[in-house]
């Protein structure tokens, strides 16, 4: 017991749980000080002395917090702290501006703001300004050698900051060349695009083919009344349950070509052992192989939802006009299923789609046939630290699942409903 | 009652008549499989079983065996000199308590945040109608497509430049805003199935609109909540590329996949504790899961199924 306390290092267990009440603490309080304008600005109608003056207070203590904390106390914080609060006043501004002015309930609407104020904030700044950011860098060459922040307006400021200490040019404005390089040069060492788009497409449709297949055919199984159902139950979700940096550690291990199981088991068939770690054709079957292995548990449990909320009655009139096993499954079953499993394809495509792990783990001796896009993207920004390409790499991505997304939808209609409410 | 009392018995009189093959292929009742289709299910879903299981069973039995890079291609489950040294070894001789401790801290804080930031947004959208509100669903949707990696090169450029790499304040932020979109849309879907009328009586009962929000609707969306609850919990739980970007470089904060990693990065695997190690780590979450699951079939579909 004793050797167990000792490997617990309690210095090192202090020094990060304090940065992360830290962390949570500063989220809070700026949400509480939001809320606290909020409610200043649009709730406080009649201006009572002591809820205004709360509502100022805790604004200017976590301002003062703020500073207090930070030691190194600059003109340059100060003017930092100074814009992101006019960038969030501007921010609360417009949602005043674009929703509660000029409504008749907006006492309403005012609660709706403060209860949309931190999602849209955090957002803004978590998605937008990033998604801003990258599309300025996909018009420099920003690398590890030409360290250079872009500057803001679409890197069309020609003087850039250099962010490192070793010599950078300060000019890397470079127009769609990116672009154009995504399409004709090579995005890995040898690999280019079409190669990693052909893989990727070929990845995700026998991926979700038996993702979807394979999920409802043990749905429908499960669905029926069977001894020993909810322990088939709760072992078929494992896959699911178990991290998954876990589990492709243990996949990889089982591929291994001398002691893995993987071979051993096929060689009880006769099959004699494969090099699923280093040959091309093997290595992409064994992504495959895992990956359908990980996803088949939530399709199932999805189906099982919608299987679950069907009525049995449908089944009964069935079978009174003497209804077929296929034909009930045809007419009942998969009609009244669509409205769940649509969007949960539609949601396994953007697993797949961007599914790294699967790819970066299994791929053990970097191949480069393995690759899907997304992989590519890490290894194109974060291991050739090729930042402005990477930016120029990951919009062409995104716009190819948007495409896809934008026909999905317009196809199957599945949006309509989620925007009545 | 007594007719189907009857029925039972005619229907038990019918299948003596009808031979082996036909006992076996006909089903007992209306809505029951045959005892050759109860059969040929139970077959497959073993069949399934033991495909989902073995590589767990695996893990269990490599974790057992004595010695590090002494490995037999064997397929037995309790190896020859089975051991726990393993995990002792895990445990004591690595920081293996440390990684989980930060792993922990950090998941359940995210998951919280996280959770608290969509629950109120998503009764934002659920129960008003505001300008921009089909936009910003969109918008929500639209995030689910961006991949990981794309969001994380402007991250990691700008967090290098305010200096918030390497250290939790960057990567607790991003944990808890990435888990709100998707959290937003199924909760939104689920509050739009309870009907308004709760809310209203109790507001005619004297509550605020607030209190409406949480004395009423959020009780009512616990199976939702516990959902999104144990989503945001499971992918920051496993998280690997985040924070090997953002935390990396900073000993005293890795979060477990990223001290795991290092079981592999030397010059050979150290299997044996690699495997224990895993099962150490699987244990609680596979817990929480299976106790969780009862809420996952209806708090994931109720919210598709509108739309």
């Amino acid at each position: 017991m004793n050797e167990l306390i000792d490997a617990f290092d309690f210095q090192q267990a202090y020094t990060a749980l304090s940065e992360v009440v830290a962390s949570l603490f500063w989220i809070v309080l700026a949400i509480a000080a939001m809320e606290a304008v909020l409610y200043l600005l649009l709730m406080a109608r009649q201006y009572d002395t002591r809820s205004s003056s709360i509502a100022i207070a805790i604004p200017l203590v976590v301002v003062a917090l703020f500073l207090l904390f930070n030691n190194e106390l600059t003109v340059d914080l100060l003017l930092q702290v100074i814009v992101i609060l006019a960038v969030m006043a501007a921010l609360l501004a417009s949602i005043y501006w674009f929703i509660v002015r000029k409504r008749k309930d907006s006492k309403r609407l005012a609660l709706t703001t403060m209860l949309l104020a931190p999602a849209v904030v955090g957002i803004a700044i978590l998605y937008v300004y990033p998604l801003y950011y990258e599309f300025s860098l996909s018009f420099t060459k920003m690398n590890i050698r030409n360290f250079v922040d872009p500057g803001l307006f679409f890197g069309l400021t020609m003087e850039g900051t250099p962010l490192a200490p070793w010599g950078a040019e300060k000019d890397i404005f470079i127009g769609v060349q990116n672009y154009i390089d995504v399409f004709t040069g090579p995005v890995l060492k040898q690999t280019g695009f079409w190669q990693l788009l052909a893989q990727t497409l070929i990845w995700t449709v026998v991926c979700i083919f038996f993702h979807v297949t394979l999920g409802i055919g043990l749905a429908l199984m499960l669905n029926r009344k069977l001894r020993g159902r909810t322990i088939y139950r709760a072992l078929l979700i494992l896959p699911w349950a178990i991290p998954v940096f876990i589990s492709l550690q243990i996949w990889r291990t089982e591929y291994n070509f001398q002691f893995g199981a993987v071979n051993q088991v096929i060689g009880l068939f006769g099959i004699p052992p494969q090099q699923w770690l280093s040959d091309p054709y093997m290595n992409f079957l064994a992504m495959i192989i895992t990956n359908i292995w990980l996803g088949v548990p939530f399709m199932m449990v999805i189906t099982l939802g919608g299987l679950q909320s069907i009525s049995q009655e449908y089944y009964e009139a069935a079978e009174i006009d003497g209804a077929s096993g296929r034909h009930q499954f045809f007419g009942i079953t998969l009609p009244l299923l669509r409205p769940v499993l649509v969007p949960a394809v539609l949601l396994g495509v953007f697993l797949t789609f961007n599914n790294i792990n699967v790819p970066y783990f299994i791929n053990q001796n970097e191949l480069e046939t393995s690759e899907i896009l997304v992989s590519a993207l890490y290894r194109a920004a974060f291991n050739f630290s090729r930042f402005g390409f990477a930016a120029a790499f990951a919009f062409v991505i995104f716009g190819i699942l948007l495409a896809f997304t934008l026909w999905y939808v317009r196809q199957t209609k599945i949006l309509k409903g989620s925007y009545e409410s | 009652m007594a007719g189907q009392v009857q029925t039972m018995v005619d229907v038990r009189r019918e299948r003596k008549d009808l031979g082996v093959w036909g006992r076996l292929t006909t089903p007992p009742g209306r809505g029951q499989d045959s005892p050759l289709k109860r059969a040929l299910i139970h077959l497959v879903m073993i069949i399934a079983t033991i495909i989902v299981v073995f590589p767990v069973i695996r893990v269990f039995s490599t974790s057992l065996r004595p010695g590090q890079n002494v490995l037999n291609p064997t397929l037995a489950i309790i190896p020859e000199g089975a051991t726990l040294d393993a995990y002792w070894r895990v445990l004591t001789e690595y920081d293996l308590l440390n990684w989980l401790f930060n792993s922990l801290m950090v998941t359940v804080g995210t998951a919280t945040l996280g959770l608290i930031i969509a629950a109120t947004s998503a009764y934002g959208f659920s129960r008003y109608k505001f300008r921009g509100r089909g936009g910003g669903l969109t918008f929500l949707f639209a995030t689910q497509l961006i991949p990981g990696i794309m969001l994380l090169v402007p991250i990691f450029i700008i967090y290098v430049q305010i200096g918030l790499v390497n250290s939790y304040q960057g990567l607790v932020f991003a944990y808890s805003v990435t888990a709100v979109p998707f959290s937003i849309w199924i909760l939104k879907g689920y509050y739009d199935t309870i009907p308004y009328d709760l809310e209203e009586a109790a507001k005619i009962d004297g509550c605020t609109e607030f209190q409406a929000f949480y004395r009423v609707l959020l009780p009512l969306s616990l199976p939702a909540l516990a959902i999104v609850f144990l989503l945001n919990f499971l992918a920051a739980w496993g998280e690997y590329f985040m924070a090997r970007v953002l935390i990396g470089g900073r000993e005293e904060l890795l979060t477990w996949p990223l001290g795991v990693q290092r079981f592999q990065a030397q010059f050979q695997t150290q299997w044996a504790d690699l495997s224990a190690a895993s099962i150490i780590i699987s244990i609680p979450i596979v817990l929480l899961f299976v106790y969780i699951s009862k809420y996952l079939v209806s708090g994931l579909t109720l919210g598709g199924i509108k739309g």
